[in-house]
């Protein structure tokens, strides 16, 4: 903590337009994101605890709630590294804001 | 089992030894504050990854899980889902912003927007009251588990866990504890893994063959591949899951494992890691849990242990003899300890530096009274809930367990979203967001059938209130309301103050180098 942070015009900052528009990128990613994947995780319990559509087989004798789950995983692991390589274009663009901030203030 | 044989006394040094020698290595990088707590920031990707999948998986996950799937079939791996998918809203939403803002603990994020000692000193309230329920779950687990692998009392159980976790935090801070999680993790990984593949190999390693086969290895036929055998109330299955979804992003002994890392891009690439090797140990749980059900048999398994506890440790016995029995319960020894430990930790990071440090001290201690404190808040911490784990023999632990998830998403969640995403957002609301969340989910709890129900069924004879045996679905959406009026009711807004976090959380440009 300390005395970096209060040389650091976070105002100005706020205002530049590359920063308002990474912000409105990330958060728009980020929670569209959230909710298509709660929404995949939900359904899952709204559909066991309330029709039996997920108890007919699939494959053999793998029902298709496995299959569900089977997804759940997937889904997982893939938005998990879908989120990583969005976050380094993130990083990128933060990179060039920090320098655009300090070519603004030399 | 016959009480301890020479091998399992033989893994059990090995362990108890090996975490030793780290926590000597560790105790010499000990000295400051950041050391203690955050392992001077240092790990790497990996290293926090595999830190984070040991502080995770409880002996409620290997133990517990693998029991659920045993007894339950697809029921019990409903738990399986909900903390995995857990970590994603980790990733996507509370990662990056609270290694940006954070410094030790989860009130240092929140204090980043709102400096004033009752938003503090709430949030450390909020922080210790679910890691003692997550503690004395993880202890009376332990006590009971440890009882029964190697025939010594309840007592003297609680007791021998709880001095190695003092141990390892007191001397080697979050250094030997993130070790000793890590090393458990590989270790956890080794055992699951060996014991799917001597399952898999009995189903001739068809997974087809599997199911065919479970179809009608148990009493229940077909309806053990479905679910329904155990979560028969919709509503309930749903509070659950929304519980354990919502709760890993509000668990203080996870979230204190970002702070290890030196920026938000180790602490992304650390939840890759862990969301593989978590991901990966959930899925094995269906074979332990399946071959348990298939080759140890469900009454065998409930002998041992009511709550099917003993499922996978009688597995390894079916399959791999003595040395295998032997091995695991060793493993779950580990993994016990290495969750208690990061544990201490976070309480004591709450006890110490925000209650003593923060707001008793006011932020002017040396570096030396933090270590002493920090040092004195862990075996407070310690002392506390090993002397509530010894009255509390008789408790479920399932139901200690999801009670701390609930907390954590009810009184957590909200506030850590409110404080990064919403501009308005400001003290009156962050204090009415965390107390609302907290006392609905333990008054809800309070009045659930886990409190009230026939006799032998709760803890007291009598009709419980509300049918929901985890709150979390009406006290998730209660914490972000109490947030949204405690905001509205008052007048106090902080639009530079939250320009300043918005600027941080999504550059980390406090934390990286700026040039002047």
């Amino acid at each position: 903590m300390g005395n970096q942070q209060k040389n650091i015009d976070y105002d100005k900052i706020a205002q530049l337009d590359s920063f308002k528009q990474l912000v409105k990128k990330k958060n728009s990613f980020v929670w569209t994101l959230a909710i298509i994947f709660l929404i995949a995780y939900m359904t899952l319990p709204l559909l066991t605890s309330y029709t039996k559509i997920l108890h007919a087989k699939a494959i053999g004798d793998i029902t298709w709630v496995w299959i569900y789950a089977a997804g759940l995983f997937i889904m997982t692991w893939s938005l998990a590294h879908l989120y990583v390589a969005k976050a380094s274009t993130f990083d990128k663009e933060a990179k060039a804001i920090i320098q655009e901030y300090e070519r603004g203030n030399n | 089992m016959n009480g301890m044989s020479y091998t399992a006394v033989a893994f059990f040094v090995a362990i108890v030894g090996l975490t030793l020698v780290i926590t000597w290595w560790a105790s010499k990088r000990t000295s400051s504050a950041s050391d203690f707590y955050t392992a001077g920031g240092g790990l790497t990707g990996w290293q926090n990854g595999l830190a984070i999948a040991g502080d995770y998986l409880s002996a409620a996950s290997f133990l517990g899980i693998a029991g659920s799937v045993a007894l339950f079939g697809f029921d019990g791996f409903f738990f399986s889902l909900g903390y995995l998918v857990a970590y994603l809203v980790v990733l996507y939403i509370v990662a990056e912003p609270l290694r940006n803002l954070g410094r030790f603990t989860l009130a240092d994020m929140i204090t980043a927007r709102f400096d004033q000692a009752k938003v503090r000193g709430t949030a450390a309230l909020s922080t210790i009251t679910i890691v003692l329920f997550y503690m004395i779950a993880q202890l009376v687990g332990a006590g009971a588990l440890i009882q029964l692998l190697l025939g010594i009392d309840y007592w003297v159980a609680v007791l021998l866990v709880g001095f190695m976790m003092t141990i390892y935090v007191l001397f080697g801070g979050m250094t030997a504890t993130s070790w000793v999680q890590i090393i458990k993790a590989c270790l956890l990984m080794l055992g699951t893994v060996i014991i799917s593949f001597l399952v898999l190999q009995k189903f001739d390693f068809s997974i087809a063959k599997m199911f065919t086969d479970m179809a009608s290895a148990t009493e229940h036929g077909e309806a053990y591949l479905n679910p329904g055998l155990r979560y028969s109330q919709g509503l309930d299955t749903i509070s659950m899951m929304i519980a354990l979804v919502l709760g890993t992003a509000g668990l203080p002994h996870i979230l204190m494992r970002f702070f290890t890392v030196k920026d938000a891009q180790t602490a992304r690439s650390s939840v890759i890691w862990a969301t593989w090797i978590v991901g990966i140990f959930y899925i094995l749980t269906i074979f332990l849990g399946f071959g348990a059900a298939a080759f140890v048999g469900k009454d065998k398994i409930v002998a041992a242990n009511a709550a099917g506890n003993m499922a996978a440790p009688l597995l390894a016995e079916a399959l791999g003899g003595d040395i295998l029995f032997s091995f695991v319960c060793a493993v779950a020894f580990a993994t016990i300890l290495a969750v208690v430990a990061g544990l201490v930790l976070s309480g004591a990071s709450a006890l110490s530096h925000d209650i003593y440090g923060q707001i008793i001290k006011k932020g002017k201690v040396t570096e030396k009274e933090q270590v002493l404190a920090a040092r004195i808040g862990s075996i407070t911490i310690s002392i506390i809930s090993i002397v509530l784990a010894l009255g509390a023999q008789t408790l479920n632990v399932a139901f200690l367990v999801s009670l701390a998830f609930c907390i954590a998403a009810s009184a957590n969640l909200p506030v850590i979203i409110y404080t990064i995403y919403w501009k308005r957002f400001n003290t009156t609301g962050a204090v009415t967001a965390m107390l609302t969340g907290l006392i609905s989910a333990l008054v809800l709890v309070a009045v659930s059938p886990n409190v009230w129900g026939p006799e032998g069924k709760a803890i007291f004879v009598g009709e419980p209130l509300i049918m929901l045996t985890n709150p979390a679905l009406i006290s998730v959406p209660l914490g972000f309301i109490g947030g949204w009026i405690g905001t509205l009711l008052s007048k106090e807004t902080d639009e530079a103050k939250y320009r300043e976090v918005d600027v941080k959380a999504n550059t980390g440009i406090s934390v990286q180098d700026v040039s002047h």
